[in-house]
């Protein structure tokens, strides 16, 4: 069975493939590990699905600038309740780095992260499946803010409270 | 005061319903212990040693007579009829139950208060000054700013699982009655260049086992870039601030780790790009914001006497207890919380009320609390100080001593905290029995004793003139003395004098530091001054020169 996913603030099929799954699947949409990424980026690159790489928090997404034309998705991983990189790596790439793709936040993901990391670009959302529908729900936990920020992935447009700049992506 | 509008209700009013429905699933076995710590605790919520602890946020120190009324009533029917104010100018409850933290928020959010990042790895309640707006040495009112920064650090989307706390504190004063150079972030409203009024940044101060004094990251900004410089500081502690060891996670061990220039190239690098990003702050707004602190309708009055001819007590309390105001015939007027008996920073809920009621009568309905765990009514007539006093006398909130030597700091200690390793209300009680003779208190003149109960120095000890740390000595409890700490604009680290004592030698170790500075002292040098001068050696010769008597 296909992973579900959040996405876009709707609970969708999965059609990416993580490389274990997608295995004799030329064409599939890929999702690589960094670790797999560097061990071979030129023939990665060269297949002719879409690729995507995740990040693990200690990462600068720098790392990824070079090749950020070729990447559909890039993830964030988290390793727990406590981390934090994450939001801030997604920030990055939405605004300074204008990455316009899925970023997708995976590892340890539940519904009581996903306003935050929505609010910093994440636009989709790995999370255990019995989690999926109350994710979704949390999207909207929140129906007004104080900062201007991201907001790529929720279900519904924040109004930012007194800072009247336009969220930049 | 800042009052809310309906983004701030809205906020709160959601926050409890998601805190309700995180409880709720942690009782019903839907969260593990430590899936919902990571969530109780940005609420504020911490399981102690004998029921859950609640610290409820008092932004910059400053409550309405009705917020204050409503903590009065939270204390007795959700408490055992009391609350105890701590460093961060915040409140806590020692016994709520922990299925009714929901509800205790609701009401709170009534009052428009909440327990929002009252702990956890995140951006605490921003402290400040609390003189602020009456105190004549200040450039301009910091609350304003506050204000801002609570706005912007409350449910900041990126900063919500930092490596470790990080707290902010703003002042504009010449004295730094915020401590602010032992906070992650200081923020000094300066002048500058062209004489107008911005800031000087400080980072990577701290206190914990740890402590350092901050260091200046920029010596100017330019007001419109508050925001976006402190979302540079913070973005360079989140991405590279250590989170494999928590007692290197705090910012201070970045800042030491890199050295302060390495540190200011990262902020001001990460700066360029928030400053494409983040709102410059508004003149529009921050006039707003500043209308919310104009000053109360003072009456036109000139500075009066009140204490000629009047009670030894009434002149006693009026000299310490009272301070200078701004406006003519003002007083700014501090409520001891540091009654012997009493533990440090404890107010009952009867006594909650009757302060709500006297500042309505006497303060424009406001309350302020202070990071030396006392009240303040900031706005109280000369003339009224009388009637004031006679009343708080007797309520026993009028004990004449801020500023002396038993208005000490004390954390909650091994009574209440799972984290402390001794207790330190007995100890604060100890000092209180031995040093009695006001006489000879007021002759020591200005003099801090802060206590904490262990390492994590919640009573900031390293910045007490006199410093006293709660150590565990293979079950016992202990106490490790320190002098020269100060917190102010003259920050500095106490040094350590020697071997730590047993809990009722303190008092004497104590009595002995003051034998050596009352001898040696020259005319009106404060006992830090003399330990300055005169360095730790003597000090420390007369501490360990006998053994104490049993």
């Amino acid at each position: 069975m296909q992973r579900r996913l959040l996405r876009d603030g709707r609970i969708v099929d999965d059609d990416w493939s993580y490389v274990a799954q997608a295995r004799g699947n030329a064409e599939a949409a890929l999702i690589l590990t960094w670790a797999e990424w560097q061990s071979d980026r030129e023939t990665w690159a060269e297949r002719p699905g879409r690729l995507g790489v995740v990040l693990l928090p200690a990462h600068n997404v720098e790392l990824l600038v070079p090749d950020m034309s070729r990447l559909a998705l890039i993830g964030a991983e988290f390793s727990g309740p406590s981390e934090g990189r994450g939001y801030s790596q997604a920030r990055a790439l939405r605004e300074h780095w204008k990455f316009r793709g899925e970023l997708r936040a995976t590892g340890y993901v539940r519904r009581d992260q996903v306003f935050f990391l929505a609010r910093c670009g994440f636009n989709s959302f790995e999370l255990p499946d019995t989690e999926i529908e109350a994710a979704q729900a949390a999207l909207s936990t929140f129906s007004t803010a104080y900062q201007s920020a991201n907001d790529a992935g929720l279900a519904l447009k924040l109004q930012p409270h007194r800072q009247d700049i336009p969220a930049s992506a | 005061m800042y009052r809310y509008d309906v983004v701030d209700k809205t906020l709160v009013h959601e926050r409890v319903a998601q805190f309700r429905d995180q409880t709720r699933r942690f009782l019903a076995g839907c969260l593990s212990e430590d899936e919902f710590r990571h969530l109780r605790l940005r609420n504020g919520l911490y399981i102690q040693r004998h029921a859950p602890m609640l610290r409820v946020a008092i932004p910059y120190g400053l409550l309405s007579s009705t917020q204050l009324r409503a903590l009065g009533s939270i204390a007795r029917r959700y408490d055992r009829g009391y609350g105890h104010f701590t460093t961060r100018q915040n409140i806590q409850y020692n016994w709520p139950k922990l299925d009714a933290v929901p509800d205790i928020l609701a009401e709170l959010a009534e009052v428009e208060m909440h327990a929002i990042q009252t702990s956890g790895n995140c951006i605490r309640n921003t402290t400040s000054d609390h003189l602020a707006g009456v105190t004549p040495d200040e450039l301009e009112d910091p609350r304003p700013w506050c204000e801002l920064i609570r706005q912007w650090s409350t449910f900041h989307p990126e900063f919500t699982y930092l490596p470790r706390k990080f707290k902010i504190a703003v002042t504009a004063a010449a004295q730094d009655r915020a401590a602010s150079r032992v906070h992650d972030v200081g923020v000094h409203i300066v002048r500058g260049p062209d004489g107008v009024p911005g800031f000087e940044i400080l980072a990577g101060g701290g206190l914990g086992r740890t402590p350092v004094i901050g260091q200046v990251v920029r010596e100017f900004l330019p007001r419109e870039h508050l925001l976006s410089y402190l979302e540079a500081v913070l973005r360079v502690y989140n991405l590279e601030g250590r989170r494999d060891n928590l007692h290197k996670a705090r910012i201070k061990i970045l800042v030491r780790s890199l050295g302060i220039d390495e540190f200011r190239r990262r902020v001001e690098a990460e700066w360029e790009f928030a400053r494409a990003s983040v709102a410059r702050v508004d003149d529009v707004e921050i006039a707003r914001l500043r209308s919310c602190f104009d000053p109360p309708a003072y009456r036109m009055l000139s500075n009066s006497e009140p204490a000629a001819g009047k009670s030894t007590a009434f002149r006693a309390w009026y000299r310490y207890n009272t301070t200078a105001h701004k406006a003519p015939g003002y007083r700014a007027v501090y409520i001891s919380l540091k009654k012997p008996g009493v533990a440090p920073g404890d107010v009952t809920d009867t006594q909650m009320e009757l302060l709500a009621d006297l500042a309505d009568r006497y303060s424009f309905g406001e309350i302020r609390v202070t990071h030396t765990q006392n009240l303040l009514f900031a706005d109280v007539q000369q003339d009224q100080a009388f009637e004031l006093w006679q009343v708080l006398d007797e309520a026993g909130l009028a004990t004449p001593n801020i500023g002396t030597l038993t208005d000490m700091i004390c954390c909650p200690g091994l009574d209440f905290c799972s984290l402390a390793n001794a207790g330190s209300i007995d100890v604060a009680k100890l000092i209180h029995d031995r040093f009695d003779d006001y006489d000879y208190i007021y002759d020591l003149g200005e003099l801090e004793i802060k206590m904490s109960g262990c390492m994590n120095a919640c009573g900031h000890h390293h910045v007490g003139h006199i410093g006293i740390l709660g150590v565990d000595k293979s079950g016992e409890e202990w106490y490790q003395i320190t002098v020269g700490g100060a917190a102010g604009a003259d920050a500095s680290l106490g040094q350590v004098i020697g071997p730590s004592v047993a809990k009722t030698e303190v008092p004497e170790t104590i009595a002995r530091l003051l034998e050596v500075y009352v001898e040696r002292r020259r005319p009106d040098e404060r006992f830090l001054d003399t330990v300055r001068r005169l360095g730790v050696k003597p000090f420390k010769e007369r501490v360990y020169a006998a053994p104490i008597a049993a």
